[in-house]
């Protein structure tokens, strides 16, 4: 019994389907309103223990206009006890990008959605400490979105303003 | 563009943490920054530290010093272009990475690489695994005031770079995996050279041991320190030695092997207590047992000699040079895969274990010449974040001791 049966048994919202995916683990979409009590019901009657990433895949590519969903979050699971993962993927708009937090389910989940935050700018609802993790402080953009130019913005403002408040 | 803003940090007050104001040897508590320079912190690991005396209350790992943007230079490089960066996540084993990428580019295309090449990977991704393990233990000592360990292992590593110098060309950042098996042929020279050393190996893990397993101090400073029970460790996403510490056999070799790991004859060490000694002896234990992998990898190249080590595909893989060089249509092919390499629409995960954990490669594609997405599931990130929990409530020098047993890089954490 895969991920996607136990899910199926145990009550998976009418939103979810099974996508076929090429690489053998488990795949299903959810609509973003049903995103939470999916993951919570795999995380308490589906036996995963552990989860494996986090993460975004930005669309924008030619950019999407209006409501249509640009961002297609991803939550991959992984359960020990039975062997195997399944991979949980919504879709969400640039105008909205929120999606709930699992940080109350999975301690991992913290730094995850801190990266995913970091580098797309999509928020995580509830995570109590949603700060960037791998971009500076004080950053204004969000690396991983299609529409930042891959030599970056700006790369030395916020050194020439260290420099600037620096004693001499 | 808005405001600059500036870190703030406001301790808490220890009457937050259930402490008495009015205890003169539980003053006010005191901010300490730890690196991102500190020699102990393994590279640029910066943790913010809240003290109360010596003993730790709160503590904030910072990470991002070393970030290069890998997953964004993976969009504009190409599928083959990547290949070089894998090198640089975790410096230490850059053939482990190489393999791990090639492996998920694989399930994506859906290749099947031939015998040959998979046991050059095998020996190549346990070399790399030993000289990681070699790394840990000398730099793990060393915070902890044994130096000579650091020499003791940084000469074992030296023979291995010797060997992998002499097969790929380079010391460190080999590039040596493709799409579809390995870049040369392993020679005669460098198969004995390498038997020779792992045969040797065993004796110098003897010497290790002696120095560590039984000293006192080691002992002293590692036991008990930095406890991560079961049911923490796989809550806090731990892979690989960290998990295998805390008393959990999962070990993806065996879990869901590649490269005809199901083959191999090892064991998988595991822990009882899952402190910061557990995870040293599951280490050296697993130096032994990928010695063991890799001779056996040895054996059976003996017996392959002379197989394909390179996949046959017009679509993924280069031709051989002296053919390219005679033939129109082989330069044709040579530039398309160059130029225009496409992978199939859909998304791919591939997780190997590697010495820090689970290495993963999520890659996606558009059915275009450079990967949407190519994201990289790195165990370090998540060996750090355990750092708070565990660290709490211990004293200041036990933090070294606790880095050092998690054992990450952080070309890797920060990508």
């Amino acid at each position: 019994m895969n991920g996607l049966e136990r899910l199926m048994e145990a009550g998976a919202p009418a939103s979810l389907k099974e996508v076929a995916g090429v690489d053998g683990i488990a795949l299903a979409e959810v609509a973003l309103a049903d995103a939470r009590a999916a993951l919570e019901t795999l995380h308490q009657h589906c036996d995963y223990e552990s989860v494996t990433l986090i993460t975004a895949i930005d669309h924008d590519t030619p950019p999407i206009a209006g409501a249509r969903p640009r961002f297609e979050v991803l939550w991959q699971l992984h359960s020990l006890k039975h062997g195997d993962r399944i991979r949980l993927r919504t879709r969400v708009t640039e105008q909205e990008a929120e999606v709930p937090s699992v940080v109350d389910l999975w301690p991992a989940a913290g730094f995850m959605e801190r990266e995913c935050f970091d580098l797309f700018g999509v928020r995580f609802a509830g995570n109590p400490d949603l700060r960037r993790l791998l971009m500076p402080e004080g950053y204004d953009y969000h690396p991983l979105r299609k529409d930042f130019p891959q030599v970056g913005i700006e790369p030395d403002r916020l050194y020439r303003e260290w420099e600037r408040g620096r004693p001499r | 563009m808005s405001e600059t803003r500036t870190f703030e940090f406001t301790p808490s007050s220890p009457a937050d943490l259930g402490l008495d104001p009015d205890d003169p040897l539980h003053g006010e508590l005191l901010k300490l920054n730890v690196g991102p320079q500190h020699p102990a912190t393994h590279g640029v690991l910066r943790l913010v530290l809240e003290l109360d005396g010596e003993t730790i209350r709160g503590c904030d790992p910072v990470v991002g010093y070393l970030h290069r943007g890998k997953e964004k230079a993976a969009e504009s490089l190409g599928w083959r272009g990547f290949f070089p960066h894998t090198d640089r996540l975790d410096y230490v084993q850059p053939l482990l990475n190489n393999c791990a990428y090639a492996l998920a580019l694989e399930k994506l295309a859906g290749v099947e690489v031939p015998r040959r090449a998979q046991e050059i990977r095998v020996l190549l991704m346990e070399v790399s695994r030993i000289m990681a393990h070699l790394i840990y233990l000398g730099s793990s000592a060393i915070d902890l005031g044994a130096v000579t360990m650091f020499f003791f292992t940084f000469v074992e590593r030296e023979k291995a770079y010797d060997l992998l110098d002499a097969y790929t060309g380079h010391r460190m950042n080999n590039t040596y995996v493709r799409l579809g098996g390995v870049y040369a042929d392993i020679d005669d020279e460098v198969a004995s050279g390498l038997r020779q050393w792992l045969q040797e190996f065993p004796s110098k893990i003897d010497e290790f041991e002696k120095m560590l397993t039984g000293n006192r101090i080691w002992y002293g400073r590692n036991r008990d320190v930095g406890v991560i029970p079961r049911d923490r460790a796989l809550a806090w996403a731990l892979t690989g030695p960290n998990l295998r510490g805390s008393g959990v056999g999962h070990d993806l070799r065996r879990a869901e092997p590649y490269c005809g790991y199901e083959t191999y004859d090892f064991e998988v060490p595991t822990g009882t207590v899952g402190d910061c000694y557990d995870r040293y002896l599951v280490r050296v234990e697993e130096m032994r047992q990928s010695t063991l992998v890799a001779l056996q990898a040895l054996d059976r190249l003996e017996v392959s000699k002379g197989g394909e080590f390179l996949l046959e595909d017009p679509r993924y893989v280069l031709p051989p040079r002296e053919r390219m060089l005679q033939s129109m249509e082989e330069l044709i092919h040579q530039f398309k895969v160059v130029t225009d390499m496409r992978l199939p629409r859909g998304q791919a995960y591939r997780g190997v274990e590697s010495s820090k954990g689970e290495l993963g490669f999520f890659v996606a594609s558009d059915g275009s010449a450079n990967p949407l997405r190519c994201h990289i599931r790195a165990p370090g990130l998540m060996n750090i974040q355990v750092i708070p929990e565990i660290a709490r409530g211990r004293l200041l020098s036990d933090m070294m001791a606790i880095i050092g047993s998690l054992d990450f890089v952080m070309g890797e954490v920060d990508r």
